[in-house]
Formats: structure tokens, C-alpha cells, sequence
């Protein structure tokens, strides 16, 4: 009997690919992601990512809510970029039923974005380094990561899910330290970059395992509408704040950081160019807060004209669109999230078919997924 | 770079039977369903206007039709167009897969089938994304959840 | 010479004769096995519990935290607390495994650090067995590891434990080929393979410094093969965590996986202390040439003390490996072995075979 069961498991797995999951419990999928990975030897044949773990039907729950209430959901969705997501919102708002916020709100959305892209990609930092067995890194980003949410707690109360931009401005103004603790951190952290630099970037291992790893190709990037610094490792420009300039982006001066090796290695410059060029939108801005309201006037209950409203914002990880159909109530008709990681997500199998298994994480690494995102 | 009235014309040469809404945020479009793949292709491969990124595909139901919405926008000549279709067969509703021309819209179409019970014809993998096979499709007006949803 | 360095084989002879006093040759020959058992039985739990302690202080210094500091003083009695809880841990049985060998496996895998410590010399005349093929009969013994390794990663009835088992085997397979060259290197020069003679011939100097930079070639190579022989550092790619969860003991839980992991701490610690032996000296002093004067100072420190001190010397710097690096790639690492440091060990033995002819090396 049990010999007979076992001479057919293995007649069967001659014929049948060896699969492995990684997922939904695996370390270096960053959240409960499955990919169901084919392997010939370590050679990776093709991978199908399996998603809905965390699906909690964000989109559906919009339609019962108002767009106050709405705000709290956007946190949950890429929690890692969660002003920036309220502000998508809070903008889409604001356009419908054209309201000018104060200058001083488009600023400090401005700053609060670039230190939460920083925070961001200083965690991506962190669990990248992670990826590839570097355990050091960890630590060394967090470290750093922990001043930007001191910051955050300082002003907010919250040090992740802030929900504190809100539709016409803010929730309340933000601490008188936060001037002077921003300027610190900036100090600060301009220091601490060099270190990245040491401790991983020039490092021959960790340069042989990322050069000419998961090529992407430009039509590809497009293709596949993957946005953000993975998308810009590849030569896409698809810079939000460059092609449709919101807040403060059109005061500041800044560049779009663009590489066209399209490889982990390049997709790994950008994000650290980032953090220099985030840094520096920063020190533009944070000396030159007009004093004004925190909050444009605005109703207690926010009903939009009838219509369809589409707003464009850059994650720290591409492009989420958000998409609204209102029918004039309170509510949002249907609400649509285009989330960046949505799309970078499923790139995957045409990068990383044909490279190792290890070369696998690295790639799911560099285009810095972050589950709830994808599942909505 | 096109005025709006210019692309609306370049648009009407492609598909004479496309509708534009007025007093819309962005440019919108309206076509037949069966013209819907021939119109995108079009756009997409037209060395003037080439809208080779599709930001988004989703679908709303208005209860008495869905509709299928598409965000397009030229990387070269950052262009953006809205280009919808109404399907008034809510109960098989089906359209044209446009899986050929962007790799991405496979995601986004097993998402809105998952979601809406859309199909897509000449998808390759039609298959639902998030939930289970015998879910019902949520994001459907009609939809109900005895055990989860609460109604007010 | 170095008259000073006290002889443990006065002690141990002493005991031996006043075994004899008492009972048959035979019954001594017994008592001694089960005391030198038993005395080797407690050093290793002792020292893997304190390699443990040790890799979580360094690699806690190293980024910038505290590491344990709760239970006991400075946290020391904190793996002690471990190995407490891995011993009431349940062994979960996996369905479809091979139950034999998956309960065979972590044993294999202990037994053979086990007879590899038995043949260190751990200071002037303490030392259990002293082969006169003792560099072999480490070698030998460390590398029949690996069959404990691909025995449980066959067992697991796990894809990810396959893997890592396959890969550990080419891995060590490959390395021991220049770890052996590297000590060979040194065979070479003192022209003797017993433990105790190498470490007589480096009574005027160890030979790092003595055998040119041949022996300092050597040093590099056996320092990065045997890092990637006991599966740690920046090639751990059999355990690989953040690519197959835990690799060969992914399945493992309880006492089981203590062994693994006592074992993978133990191997470190004998990999550091052959290392010591040939290329430092082992308990050997830090002698110069024929400065008597200084030599003699060197002397009065005892020789546990000099050959913990070098062994621990090389154990910090395979930590400083594993916390530095990011980890290679399965084909990387066997171009590494392969096209980089097997031609140059090659080439190195030519080359001291050829210092040794001429007679260059002090």
C-alpha cells in the first residue's frame, strides 16, 4: 500500500514542475503574498502570484462612507505611504468642490510627504538589505527611521496611520517643534546616508548579486504600468509631481531621478537618490511655511457634484489613482483605487523567469511591495 | 501638442460612432463595445497621439447598465483620455480583452470580473483574483451579504 | 625549550597513576574514558551555549542594540533560559517523512563535532587523542557533516529543506577542497600532519608569520572556506532565511533543532580552533625568533589562555563575516570555489612545496 502511494507520487512529480510556494508565511514576501514559484534546479521557470490574503474589499466599504471616514481607509491601504494616500483623497475632495486650501496646508502636505516617501524608503532600505542577507541593514534604517516618526507622533499622536491630512486641509496644525525637528532630522540624516553607502551599496556581493538582475526593459515598465522607482529604474518617466504638479511640488525645485539600466542595481539608485532629493525638497520648503489657516472652511458634511472625478498622486511606490463616481450624497457612488503596487506586483513573472531563486527576492526586494496595497 | 477639439477629431476618424459627454474633468469618450479594442488600438498605435499606458481599467455599476472605464495616457505627449463603454447586459455582460495591447490590463480585467462578473473575451486567464469561485460579485449594486454586510 | 609552559600531562599522569593504585588496567582504562566523556560532554554544551550568548552580543554591538540583558547578569544566563525552552518543546512528527533518518539526522550531524573536538589540543598536553594524521582525521570527521545535513533535508518531506540540503552538499563538497589545500599548506612546511607537531615546529614563531605570504594566502583561503564550510556568514545560503525560510532544518523543532543549531555553533568553533592550531600556534606563545628574554615572559601566560584567545580571535571574525555581508548566490559562491580559490590554493602549495625545497622559510 504505502509503497504502491509512493511510487505514484513520484511518477507524478517527474511529469508535474517542482512547485514551491513562497508564501503566504515567507519572510521576504513582506506580507501575506503567495507566489507560486516553478523551479528547474534553482532556475526559476515561472512564478504566479496568488493574491486576496488581505483583501478587505476597501472599495466596497467606501461606497457606505463618508469621505471624512474614507481617509482612515486610505491609511490601510500602502500604510507605509499613508499621508500621501490621504492627500490623493483629500485632493480628489477639494477639486470637486473647489476649494482652495491655504498655502500654508499645500506646504506642509508637501513636507509631509517627502518625510513620509524618506521613512518609506528607508524601510524598503532596511528589508531589502534584509532580502539579500544582509541582517545589519535592518537596524541601521530603522534607526534612522525612528526620528521621521518621532516627528510624526510629535505632531499627529499617530506614528503610522496618521490620517491627519484631511478633505480642505489638516486635522489640526502641527506642533511648533515640528520646524525645528524636521530641520534636525534633515541634519541629521545627511550624515547618515554616507553609511547606506558603505555599508551596502559598495559592497562587491552585494553589487554581483543586483547588477544585470531582473532586467526590465522601458516598454516593459510601460507595458505593465509599473510606476514609481521601479518604474523609473527602467527609464520610465512617471513622476507624478513632475508631470502633474500638486501641493508645493511646482515651488520647489527638484529632478526626477531617472536610470535606464533597468536592473535590481538601478531600481536600488533610485530609491537612494530619492532620499537626497527628498531631503532637499524639504529644506526648500520647511523655512518657508506661510502662516495661515490649517483648514480651508468647509462643511460638516461634504457632499460632491454629481460627476466623475480621477486625481493622480506619487506614492513613495508610483502612481495611485484614485477614481471617484459620485451621484451627489454623501457618499461616493463607486470609488476606484489604481495602487501602484497593484501593478508593480505583476511584473514579477516576466522579470524574474530565467534567474535564480535568490535573484527572485531580490527582485520582489527591489520593487518594494507592500501587500495591503495590492489586496485592497 | 493636440487642443482638446483636435484629439476629439482624431478620435471621431477612428470610431464615427463615439459620443463625448460634456463638462467632464478629463476627456471622455464613449464607444460601442465591439469598436471598444479597435478604438484602443487605434489610440495606442497612432505615432501622434501613441497612449501606450493604461493608468487604470475599472468598471461601475449604474444599475441599469455597466460601464467599463479606462484611464489612458501617453507617456510621450502626456495626453489623458477616458474611454468607456456601457454595457447594458448586466446579466452576461462581456467585452473585448485588452490584454493584447497592455500586459497590464490582464490584472485589472481578472480584477473587475472578480469583482463585477465582467468577462473578457480572448482573456488568457480569466480567473478570479481575490475571492473565492462561489462569491457572487461584490462590487455589484445588487450585491448582498446577509452575514457580513449591515445595512442602513 | 619554553620549560616555563606547564605541562597538563604531569596532571593527567598523575591522575592516571593514582586510577592505577586502585583498580585494574582495564577498569582505568574505563574510568578514564567515561571522565574524559563526560568532561567533553559539558565543555560542549557549555561552549555552544556561550557561542550563542557571544553571536547575539557581537551581532547586537553591531547594530547598534543591546542584545540579551534580562536574565542573569548581562543577559548570561539567557540561552541557559533558551535551552530550557527547547528541551519542553514538542517534537512534531512530520507526516510522509522518513522518520528514521529525520531522527537520525540531527545526531549524525552532532556526533561528528563531537569526535572533531576530541582530537584539538587545547593546551600543552591536554588533548584527548593526538593522531599522528590529526589535520586528516579533522577534516575527515567535520566534513561527514554534510551527510547529516542532506539526510534531514531528504527526510523533512520539504521542498524548501530539499534545497537547502542540495545546496549545503555542493557547498561543502566544494569548500573542502580548498580548506584541505589551505592546511596543507602548513602540513607542508612543518612536514608533519599530528596536531602536536605542527604546534612544536611553531615554538620559534607561528607560522602566519614564519611561512612568508604563502601561509598568509592560506590563512585568507582557510578563513573563507571554512566559513563556507560550516554554513555561516555571508555563505549560509543552506539556511538562506529570508529565501528558504530556514533551509535544511526548516522542519525541525525542539531539541532536534538545538542540535542543529549547538552543531552549527560547535562546527564554527572547531573550523576557529584548527584554524588557531596551524596558522597561530595553538597554545603555542607568541615567540620570536631567539629572544629569549621575551619569549620567556610569553611563556608565563598559560596556554588555555593563548589558544582560547586565537580561537576566539577567528570566532569574532566569522561573526564580523556573517553581520557584514549580504549572502552570495548558489552559482556565485561555486565560481568563487571553483575559478578563484582553488587555482590559487593550487598554485600556493606549488609555491611553498617550492620555499620548503629551497629551505626560504625561517
Amino acid at each position: 500500500m504505502m509503497s504502491e502511494e509512493i511510487i505514484k507520487d513520484v511518477i507524478v512529480g517527474e511529469q508535474e514542475d517542482y512547485l514551491i510556494n513562497l508564501g503566504p508565511q515567507h519572510p521576504s514576501t513582506h506580507g501575506v503574498l503567495r507566489l507560486e514559484v516553478c523551479l528547474k534546479g534553482e532556475t526559476v521557470k515561472y512564478l504566479n502570484p496568488h493574491i486576496g490574503y488581505i483583501h478587505r474589499g476597501i472599495e466596497k466599504m467606501c461606497e457606505a462612507l463618508t469621505y471624512q471616514q474614507i481617509i482612515h481607509l486610505t491609511d490601510r491601504m500602502d500604510y507605509l505611504s499613508a499621508h500621501i494616500n490621504n492627500e490623493a483623497v483629500s485632493m480628489i475632495v477639494e477639486d470637486a468642490l473647489q476649494v482652495e486650501v491655504p498655502e500654508r496646508v499645500k506646504y506642509i502636505r508637501t513636507i509631509l510627504d517627502e518625510l513620509n516617501r524618506i521613512a518609506s524608503h528607508q524601510l524598503w532600505w532596511c528589508a531589502f538589505g534584509m532580502d539579500l542577507g544582509a541582517l545589519t541593514t535592518f537596524f541601521y534604517g530603522l534607526r534612522d527611521r525612528e526620528h521621521i516618526l518621532d516627528i510624526f507622533e510629535e505632531s499627529f499622536g499617530s506614528r503610522l496611520l496618521h490620517s491627519f491630512v484631511c478633505p480642505g486641509g489638516l486635522m489640526h496644525d502641527v506642533h511648533p517643534n515640528f520646524q525645528k525637528r524636521t530641520k534636525e532630522f534633515i541634519k541629521y540624516f545627511r550624515t547618515k546616508l554616507p553609511e547606506y553607502d558603505q555599508l551596502l551599496t559598495g559592497n562587491i556581493i552585494f553589487q554581483n548579486r543586483s547588477k544585470g538582475i531582473g532586467y526590465m526593459s522601458r516598454e516593459t515598465a510601460i507595458g505593465y504600468g509599473v510606476t514609481g522607482p521601479s518604474g523609473r529604474g527602467s527609464g520610465f518617466s512617471c513622476d507624478v509631481r513632475k508631470i502633474a504638479p500638486y501641493g508645493a511640488y511646482d515651488k520647489v525645485r527638484f529632478n526626477e531621478i531617472l536610470e535606464t539600466e533597468g536592473d535590481v542595481f538601478a531600481r536600488y539608485k533610485v530609491r537612494m537618490a530619492e532620499m537626497h532629493e527628498s531631503l532637499s525638497i524639504i529644506e526648500q520648503l520647511i523655512d518657508n511655511i506661510p502662516e495661515g489657516d490649517f483648514t480651508a472652511k468647509m462643511k460638516p458634511i461634504i457632499k460632491l457634484p454629481a460627476g466623475e472625478y480621477f486625481r493622480r498622486v506619487e506614492t513613495a511606490r508610483g502612481e495611485l489613482a484614485v477614481y471617484v463616481v459620485s451621484d451627489g450624497n454623501k457618499t461616493p457612488y463607486r470609488m476606484k483605487f489604481r495602487t501602484p503596487n497593484f501593478s508593480n506586483l505583476f511584473v514579477m513573472n516576466e522579470i524574474a523567469s530565467g534567474y535564480k531563486i535568490a535573484d527572485l527576492i531580490a527582485i520582489s526586494g527591489s520593487l518594494d511591495l507592500v501587500i495591503p496595497d495590492i489586496d485592497r | 501638442m493636440l487642443t482638446q477639439e483636435e484629439l476629439t477629431d482624431i478620435v471621431r476618424s477612428f470610431v464615427p460612432e463615439s459620443v463625448f459627454p460634456e463638462g467632464t474633468q478629463l476627456l471622455e469618450v464613449v464607444v460601442p463595445a465591439e469598436k471598444y479594442f479597435l478604438l484602443i488600438e487605434k489610440l495606442k498605435s497612432d505615432q501622434k497621439l501613441s497612449f501606450n499606458y493604461l493608468i487604470s481599467q475599472t468598471a461601475v455599476d449604474f444599475t441599469s447598465n455597466m460601464t467599463v472605464v479606462c484611464h489612458l495616457e501617453s507617456t510621450e505627449f502626456r495626453y489623458l483620455m477616458v474611454v468607456k463603454v456601457i454595457l447594458t447586459d448586466r446579466e452576461n455582460p462581456a467585452i473585448d480583452s485588452l490584454t493584447a495591447l497592455y500586459p497590464t490590463a490582464e490584472y485589472f480585467e481578472r480584477e473587475i470580473f472578480d469583482l463585477f462578473g465582467i468577462r473578457f473575451n480572448n482573456h488568457p486567464n480569466l480567473k478570479r483574483l481575490f475571492l473565492e469561485d462561489d462569491y457572487g460579485y461584490p462590487l455589484r449594486k445588487d450585491f448582498r451579504d446577509e452575514v457580513n454586510m449591515i445595512e442602513r | 625549550m619554553s620549560s616555563n609552559i606547564y605541562d597538563f600531562s604531569t596532571l593527567t599522569g598523575s591522575i592516571h597513576t593514582w586510577l592505577s593504585g586502585m583498580m585494574s588496567s582495564g577498569w582505568v582504562i574505563f574510568t578514564e574514558m567515561v571522565l574524559v566523556g563526560l568532561i567533553f560532554l559539558l565543555m560542549y554544551a557549555l561552549l555552544g551555549l556561550f557561542l550563542v550568548y557571544l553571536e547575539r552580543k557581537v551581532c547586537a554591538i553591531m547594530q547598534n542594540r543591546v542584545g540579551p540583558n534580562r536574565v542573569g547578569k548581562w543577559g548570561l544566563l539567557q540561552t541557559i533560559a533558551d535551552l530550557i525552552k527547547l528541551l519542553l518543546k514538542e517534537l512534531i512528527p512530520i507526516r510522509k517523512s522518513d522518520a528514521l533518518l529525520f531522527n537520525l539526522a540531527p545526531f549524525i550531524v552532532i556526533i561528528c563535532s563531537f569526535l572533531a573536538m576530541a582530537a584539538l589540543p587545547y593546551a600543552k598536553g591536554l588533548q584527548a587523542i593526538d593522531f599522528n594524521i590529526g589535520v586528516f582525521y579533522i577534516m575527515a570527521v567535520s566534513s561527514l557533516s554534510v551527510v547529516g545535513i542532506l539526510l534531514a533535508g531528504w527526510a523533512s518531506n520539504s521542498k524548501y529543506s530539499l534545497i537547502g540540503a542540495m545546496r549545503s552538499g555542493a557547498q561543502i563538497v566544494s569548500y573542502e577542497l580548498s580548506v584541505g589545500l589551505s592546511l596543507l599548506a602548513i602540513v607542508v612546511f612543518s612536514g608533519t600532519m599530528q596536531l602536536s607537531g605542527i604546534i612544536e615546529s611553531q615554538a620559534n614563531g607561528w607560522w602566519i608569520f614564519k611561512g612568508h605570504i604563502p601561509a598568509f594566502i592560506s590563512f585568507v583561503i582557510f578563513l573563507i572556506a571554512s566559513t563556507a564550510e560550516i554554513n555561516r556568514g555571508p555563505f549560509d545560503l543552506a539556511e538562506a532565511e529570508s529565501e528558504l525560510t530556514a533551509g535544511f532544518h526548516t522542519e525541525y523543532s525542539g531539541i532536534k533543532f538545538a542540535f542543529f543549531f549547538l552543531a552549527e555553533y560547535m562546527n564554527m568553533f572547531i573550523v576557529a580552533a584548527l584554524g588557531a592550531t596551524i596558522f597561530l600556534g595553538g597554545w603555542m606563545p607568541f615567540h620570536v625568533g631567539n629572544w629569549e628574554g621575551f619569549n620567556q615572559i610569553m611563556d608565563y601566560i598559560p596556554s588555555v589562555v593563548w589558544f582560547f584567545t586565537k580561537t576566539f580571535f577567528i570566532i569574532l571574525i566569522i561573526m564580523w563575516f556573517k553581520w557584514t555581508f549580504p549572502r552570495l548566490r548558489i552559482d556565485q559562491l561555486l565560481t568563487l570555489e571553483w575559478k578563484y580559490l582553488l587555482p590559487i590554493s593550487l598554485f600556493n602549495i606549488v609555491l611553498i612545496a617550492f620555499i620548503v625545497l629551497m629551505g626560504w622559510h625561517f
